[in-house]
């Protein structure tokens, strides 16, 4: 999966899109996800780096993510790999 | 390291024109407790989803609704409209604050007398009364507001055979100016009938004309029209002075206030913009005091208000089973309380609010009941937290009908427990069990 890593993500959750002048807000644990997809990191990466910060369980993690890209990719700020 | 509080991740697109004409409206400040029990105790008590009344607003609203009519005409009388909810602990709180019975069938009557009720005062209304229930109900010199001209009929052949003069009223119906006008029930205010039964029911002297009623309609926004119907009832009630030299006792002007709820499809939340006890109260008693009643002589007014009354004392707290999103990429949320237990999601948009803690991210929602019925739809659209598996949501503004109008559909019905004013818990009614839907069936020898 590939991000638009132009966005800007400011502290109090405000995303912007440069490419397209939209704006969104994200709440904390999706900004570190955004972050950590900007980084290049896998999926399982990501579900195991937050399984160690929060305070809930893998299931319920990988359900969420999954819906969550969906909604990044219908947002067109995620796309699939080419 | 103690690991953070987990929320699901969440974005939204911020579009332009929102927040609405109106700002954003926010049902999500949590409610946590109800009269000072806490949503989650209550669930691990009682189950969910549960139905909570509140004894505390139960009487609040009866004593504020009763002070509006009273600081406005000497003679002011309520009766419990049995059909918005019959819970005997409900009626008896309504009886205990002084309220007659209003009851619409054999079993309600029977009801009211179960809870002691005087047979003098319960009002016996509706179209369908059987002979039997008319018999019993003018044996007990009950209030017999009759419907139409078969059962005047009827009551006037039983009345030879009964040892008192039956007590009766006749329900008017009218054009208040509002849209639709109910005119199924009752005779006519302007084609005559009204003042034909009338004459019938004077002239054969079998019956004892007691008084006047009219129930308007239901959810009516403007109370205009109520000042309109009691000034139409009190120039029958002059007019039966003057052509009879008889005075009624009493003009009886239905139920039919709006409570707080907000009807589907309107822009305002209704706790903000329906009418109040006191808008209906002034229009009402301001049309009886300048008719042409003297002032020493004014009838008794009585009030058969239901859902204006107890829908605010009602609750019903839910529990998220799963949450997922719809095909346009909406989030949809399905609860544990269907419209087989909130009836009146058919008619209102029920305020829900989250009973724990969230962050300030909200979604759109529509929250979706357990049944697997496509009309099982509680809201289409809520603004709520982010919710998740097992979170629970308190329903507000439940407690008119949806006792009474609830289904034994796919599920069984759960506890009803009302918090006394002491904050304490009462199962008024048990949850039902198999053998509540078993126990009256009856299996023929062959299929045993
Ligand atoms: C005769 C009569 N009285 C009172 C009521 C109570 O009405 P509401 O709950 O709208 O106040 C009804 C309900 O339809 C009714 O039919």
């Amino acid at each position: 999966m590939k991000i638009n890593e132009n966005l800007a993500i400011s502290d109090n959750g405000f995303l912007f899109n440069p490419t397209t002048g939209e704006s969104y807000t994200v709440n904390p644990i999706g900004a570190e996800i955004i972050e950590m997809l900007k980084s290049g990191e896998t999926q399982e990466r990501i579900i195991s780096r937050l399984l160690d910060m929060y305070d809930t369980d893998k299931k319920t993690l990988e359900k969420d993510l999954h819906d969550f890209s969906d909604i990044l990719k219908q947002y067109q700020l995620l796309s699939e790999d080419e | 390291m103690e690991k953070k509080q987990y929320e699901r991740p969440h974005i939204i697109k911020l579009e332009a024109g929102m927040p609405g004409k109106f700002g954003m409206r926010s049902e999500s400040l949590p409610v946590t407790h109800i009269d000072g029990v806490s949503v989650k105790e209550l669930t691990t008590n009682f189950g969910s989803p549960l139905f909570v009344l509140s004894e505390r607003t139960i009487r609040s609203v009866y004593r504020k609704a009763l002070k509006s009519f009273s600081t406005r005409y000497p003679k002011v009388q309520f009766a419990w409209s049995y059909k918005t909810n019959y819970l005997t602990a409900v009626c008896k709180i309504y009886h205990q604050e002084g309220s007659w019975a209003e009851v619409v069938s054999g079993f309600e009557y029977d009801k009211a007398i179960a809870n002691g009720v005087d047979p003098a005062r319960i009002i016996f209304n509706g179209p369908g009364k059987s002979a039997d229930d008319l018999r019993k109900a003018a044996n007990g010199g009950s209030l017999i507001h009759i419907d139409h001209l078969d059962e005047l009929y009827t009551l006037t052949d039983l009345a030879g055979e009964l040892p008192r003069k039956p007590l009766v009223a006749i329900r008017v119906n009218m054009d208040t100016g509002i849209y639709p006008m109910w005119d199924r029930f009752g005779f006519n205010y302007e084609n005559g009938q009204a003042w034909d039964a009338i004459n019938k029911i004077m002239m054969a002297g079998k019956l004892e004309l007691v008084g006047l009623h009219t129930h308007i309609g239901t959810f009516i926004l403007s109370a205009g029209a109520y000042g309109v119907a009691a000034g139409k009832l009190a120039d029958l009630a002059l007019g039966i002075r003057q052509k009879f030299g008889h005075d009624i006792r009493y003009i009886d002007m239905g139920g039919g206030f709006a409570s707080k709820n907000t009807l589907k499809g309107s822009y305002l939340p209704g706790s903000d913009t329906n009418p109040t006890f006191d808008d209906y109260a002034e229009a009402i008693t301001s049309a009886l005091v300048n008719s042409g009643f003297r002032p020493d002589n004014l009838p008794l007014l009585i009030l058969e208000t239901g859902r204006a009354l107890i829908d605010e004392a009602g609750y019903i707290i839910s529990t998220v089973i799963a949450n997922k999103r719809l095909s346009s990429g909406r989030r949809a949320t399905i609860i544990d309380a269907g419209v087989n237990l909130l009836f009146t999601s058919f008619w209102y948009q029920h305020p829900i609010t989250p009973a724990q803690g969230f962050s300030q991210y909200r979604e759109d929602n529509t929250l979706y009941g357990p049944l697997c019925m496509n009309i099982d739809c509680i809201r289409e659209s809520a603004n709520l937290p982010l919710l998740n598996k097992g979170d629970r949501i308190v329903i507000h503004y439940t407690g008119a009908y949806n006792l009474t109008q609830w289904m034994q559909f796919i599920t069984l019905r759960p506890n009803v427990v009302l918090i006394d004013e002491d904050s304490k818990p009462h199962v008024v009614r048990e949850n039902e069990m198999l053998s509540t839907i078993n126990g009256p069936e009856k299996t023929p020898p062959h299929l045993a």
